[in-house]
Formats: C-alpha cells, structure tokens, sequence
C-alpha cells in the first residue's frame, strides 16, 4: 500500500547536514520568510470562501435578517433560544444524531468484518474489493434516486419480493418509522467501502509474526483477534469512525432525494433545514443559526472522539 | 509490501473459508443491486409492468435516454460538470501543492498554526456556511457563473489537498533543493523544476479524490447554480428525478448516464482509487 501517505509513514530521514566546512555558506532555499509568500493563493481563497462566511454566519445568526431586504436588526441569542423551543429544529437534531451514530455503528461492523474477510489470499479478492468499494464513487443523490427505485410503492424491487410472498404494498419511504432507518442504511452501505479500506491497510500493517507468536503460545483464533488485530488497528479505528461519523453528522444530498425530509419533516436532518429554512421560509438569521449548531456539533464531536480514541496528532 | 505472511486456506478451515466467501458474494451483489435495477428500469418502457428484477432482454426500449438528453438538460449538465471539475481540480492541485510546500519546509511555530487551521476546515459542513456563503457570491455576482462555482470547489477542497502534499513533501529529501538553491535557482524555480516533478504520486491521489468530490459535488451546487443550463450533474439529476416522478425509467437512464464517467475512470485507475482512499482518509 502507500506507505509513504498512510499513517505508517517513517519520518522522513534527517536531512539537515551542515555543509562541509569551508565551502560558502550560501542561502539556504526556505531560509527566508519570503518563501511563504507560496501559501498566499490558498490562504486568500480559503478565507473568502469557508473562513469569512463561517464567520459572517455566526454575525447573520443574531439578527433577524430574512436574507434579501436590507432590514436587518440585531436580535441577540433569540435565534438560539427559538432552536431550543422548535420541535422541528430538535426533530432534525436527534434525526442528525441517528443518521451520524447509526451509520458509523453499522460501517464499523460491516467495514470490519469485510475486511478481515478480505485480508487472506484467495480468488476473485480484489474484484470483491473493487465491488464493494464503487458505490462510494458514486454521487449520494444519484446513489438516492437508485435505491429509491428499490423502494417506490408501486412497482419497486422490494414490494415486488413483499407481493410475491403474498403480503400487502410496503410504504417504505412515506412511513417515518421505516424511512429514516432507510437512509440510514443507504448512507452505510454507499460508504462501508471507506471503513473496509482503512481496516484492511491496518490489517496489512500488523505483522505476521504477532500471530505466528501467540499460534505457538496456543491463542485461539479468537483471542489472537481480540488481543492483537483490534488493540493494534486502534489507528484505523479512530481515523475511519471520525471520518464515517463527520459524513453521517453532515447527511443531506441522500435525504433531499429519497425523502425530501418528509413524510412532514420525520427524516430532515440538521443540514437539510437549513437549506429549507433559507430558501423556503426566508429566514437567514434563522437558519444561521442552525448552521452555527451543526458547526459547533460536529467541533465537539471531532474533539470528544479524538479524545477518547486518543488519535496521533497530525504534525501540523 | 507484505506484511504478513500469507494466511490462505488450509484443508483444516475449508468450511469457514465457504461461509465467508458466500458472506463476501452476498455483500458484492448487494452493492451491485442498485445498479442492476436501474439498469433494468432504464430500458424498459413505461407501460411496461414487469418486475425489476428482470432484465427486458426481448425488447430494449433506449427510449428513456433519449428522452432524459432532450428533457433533462443532462448532456449540458454533464458538459458543466466536466468544465467545472476540470479547472477546479487542475488549480486544486496546484494551489495546494504551492502552498504546502512553505508549511511541509519551513515549520515555524507561526507556519504550523495556519497548518492546523487549514486541516481543521475539513470539518466545515457546507451547510453551515450557505446563507453568508450565498449572499458573499449574490454581491459578487458570482451566482450561476462557472468561475463563481469554480472559486468555491477549488477553496472546499483546498485543505485536504494541502495536507496531503504537505504529507508526502515531508517524506522527500532536501538535498536536491539545496543544491538548486546553491546553483542559483530562485524559490519558484526549485518548486516547479525540482520538487513538483517529484510529487507525480501524490498529484494522482489530490486529483482522483477532488476530481471524484467535485464531480460529485451536490449541496453547494445545488444552490450556486440554480439556472437550469448552468446546472451540473447531481443537482441536474435530482431535478430531473422529482420533475419525472411518474417516469423512472427516464430517471433511471440520466442516473446511469451521469454515474458512467466515473465507473469508466473507476475501471482504468482502480489501483490509483484505492490507494488515494488510503491516503485520503488518514487525516
């Protein structure tokens, strides 16, 4: 695999001899401060376009601004108690929440599971692999409007199977109770291909010898699992339940084409009233607002995971 | 490299290797499904009742991909997004190898503070900044413009692509750049006369995953660029989608159309796919 990029990158030898004695000491190539002058493009757009407006949105957020007109008053943290009072506001919070834990419990299984599965020679591995892997490829709304054909009332694969079996129509994504479980599991399975990737570059990077070790200590296959794969894919854990649990948080292409947020707003998430509450209802300051929670949720979440699974700093 | 010793199936664990590997069938043809109906659903007609699960293979109706290029707008869309990706991923990496190259080289406290706020604004949900995003490009006049939508996939896409190149130019020896540097050679000649030749690897995997997120991309889109003929593929198909919800077949045949670019570039570069997921996701 890329071990130069993946996390068992070795730190780059130490280059940095002083030159021999005697020559010139010459300028060194990144002596000089000038030569940040090579970060300016990036750091300009990234400031306009993701810095400066996340923090115009949190100035947007304390007004009652409705998005066009140029009335605007500073109402203070009134947004913010008109979130904690709306019953759809915390529909779509907790609907976040089940859409960010639920997909990252299910990717770490599956994700896990597959992996091991895959970690051993045998035919036909890397076509699994590559199988396994597409749909991640794919847009979430595309990959929404094709499940979405599995699932529609009339004439969808899965009342197809429901029928045969001589049971009645399924309103699979019009019933709350089923529709929000839907996305959760379309969201899985589109991308269970990235947890099965880093799990399987961690299972490569154990050696062999751990396991060859304990076979002649007499270990079971079972303990060999619990004592040397999952302590040492401690890594791979962090970095894939992060990532699944940020995509999860943020959900909202999948459920603007399945659902719409609907049946009412049973399946909106965080991120899909936003959208609704700014275009539809024009209500920026509102929906600022909303915008500064999922912000500040997916924060703490990042820092209370990276926390607890007591992740590598990245060098910065 | 190989790690660990071949672990392959023995006569003793045969069973078990059956049970996974019907285990592992499953889950590929449970991938494969949404595709396969989609397929099926494509080519057939509208009046035409029969299951999902089952292939028209008398009668294919191409019908359906006719109608979704004449009514969907989805050749232009398609048009769009290729304009789009392209330049976005093309300045993508060259702004972010520029950049990381001071905070891969020289890491001063002050250097490595923008390092670390860079790679925090991969957090950022889109969704959290659209209002003040939005009015920023109304003022600017930059809604439903190819630059106004260019700008912000290059700054969305900016952080990984710098943390990345900084990443693999740790891992890239200084000698050579001091011994241009001593020949005379200015800061922009070593970059693109030394180290940017030397970054081909890592340039694979920044263009494969903004070149595949831009393609992609649907909840900035969606809002940047409403006029019909300015739309690219996701936000284009998910019109397309709720306007035709009594035509899935036409639905259908846009959603395989628009998927197909990125199954053809998946087939030839899977290798590179694959290690630039590696890559991508150890942040």
């Amino acid at each position: 695999m890329t071990e130069l990029l993946s996390g068992t990158a070795k730190a780059a030898p130490s280059t940095r001899q002083s030159p021999p004695q005697g020559l010139h000491r010459r300028k060194k190539p990144f002596k000089g401060a000038a030569v940040n002058f090579l970060y300016l493009p990036a750091v300009i757009l990234m400031a306009a376009f993701t810095v400066y407006p996340l923090i115009a949105g949190i100035g947007i957020s304390f007004t009652n601004w409705n998005g066009y007109s140029a009335a605007r008053d500073i109402v203070g943290i009134e947004n913010y108690l008109r979130l904690v009072e709306d019953e759809i506001f915390r529909t779509a919070l907790l609907n976040t929440f089940i859409y960010g834990v639920g997909s990252t419990v299910i990717q770490q299984i599956l994700g896990l599971a597959i992996a091991v599965a895959l970690d051993r020679k045998m035919r036909g591995r890397s076509a699994a692999r590559a199988i396994i892997y597409l749909p991640v490829l794919v847009s979430p709304v595309i990959m929404g409007t094709m499940y979405y054909l599995l699932f529609q009332y009339n004439n969808g694969a899965f009342n197809d199977i429901v029928v045969g079996l001589g049971g009645e129509r399924v309103a699979w994504l019009s019933d709350a109770n089923t529709s929000i479980f839907i996305i959760v599991a379309v969201n899985s399975l589109q991308f269970v291909g990235i947890s099965m990737i880093i799990y399987l570059a961690g299972l490569q990077s154990i050696p062999g010898m751990y396991y060859e070790a304990s076979t002649l200590d007499g270990a079971t296959k079972a303990q060999q699992f619990m004592h040397i794969t999952v302590p040492l894919l401690q890594p791979a854990f962090a970095t894939s339940i992060v990532l699944n649990l940020i995509g999860g948080l943020k959900l909202f292409d999948v459920i603007q084409v399945m659902t719409g947020g609907g049946p009412g707003y049973a399946t909106q998430s965080v991120s899909t009233l936003i959208g609704k509450t700014y275009f539809d209802n024009q209500s920026a300051g509102y929906s600022a607002a909303m915008g500064v929670v999922l912000f500040l949720i997916i924060v703490v979440f990042t820092l209370i995971l990276n926390t607890l699974l007591n992740r590598r700093r990245l060098e910065a | 490299m190989i790690t660990h010793e071949d672990r392959s199936v023995t006569k003793k664990n045969r069973p078990v290797a059956v049970v996974i590997g019907v285990a592992l069938i499953l889950m590929a043809l449970l991938q494969l499904l949404p595709f396969y109906v989609t397929l099926t659903t494509a080519l057939k007609d509208r009046t035409d009742l029969s299951s999902q699960w089952i292939l028209p293979f008398n009668n294919l109706f191409f019908e359906n991909f006719a109608i979704a290029i004449e009514s969907g707008n989805i050749l232009q869309s398609i048009g769009n997004s290729a304009l789009i990706t392209l330049v976005s991923t093309a300045l993508t990496c060259l702004i972010g190898a520029l950049a990381a190259y001071p905070l891969a080289r020289r890491r001063t406290a002050f250097n490595k503070a923008v390092m670390f706020l860079i790679v925090g604004l991969i957090m950022i949900p889109p969704l959290s900044i659209l209002v003040p995003l939005y009015t920023l490009l109304s003022d600017l006049g930059a809604l439903n413009t190819y630059w106004g939508a260019i700008l912000v996939m290059i700054a969305s896409h900016l952080p990984l692509s710098v943390f990345l190149y900084a990443a693999f130019m740790r891992t890239i020896p200084l000698s050579l750049e001091e011994a241009a540097t001593i020949d005379g050679a200015g800061i922009l000649q070593v970059f693109f006369r030394v180290v940017f030749p030397l970054l081909k690897p890592v340039t694979a995997t920044v263009a494969i995953l903004t070149g595949v997120g831009i393609w992609n991309e649907y909840a900035l889109s969606v809002f940047i660029l409403r006029e019909p003929e300015m739309q690219t593929i996701a936000p284009s198909i998910a019109a397309f989608f709720s306007a035709q919800s009594n035509n899935f077949g036409a639905a259908a045949a846009a959603s395989l159309m628009a998927v197909l670019p990125v199954l053809v570039a998946y087939l030839f570069l899977q290798k590179w796919f694959m290690k630039g997921m590696v890559a991508g996701s150890d942040r």
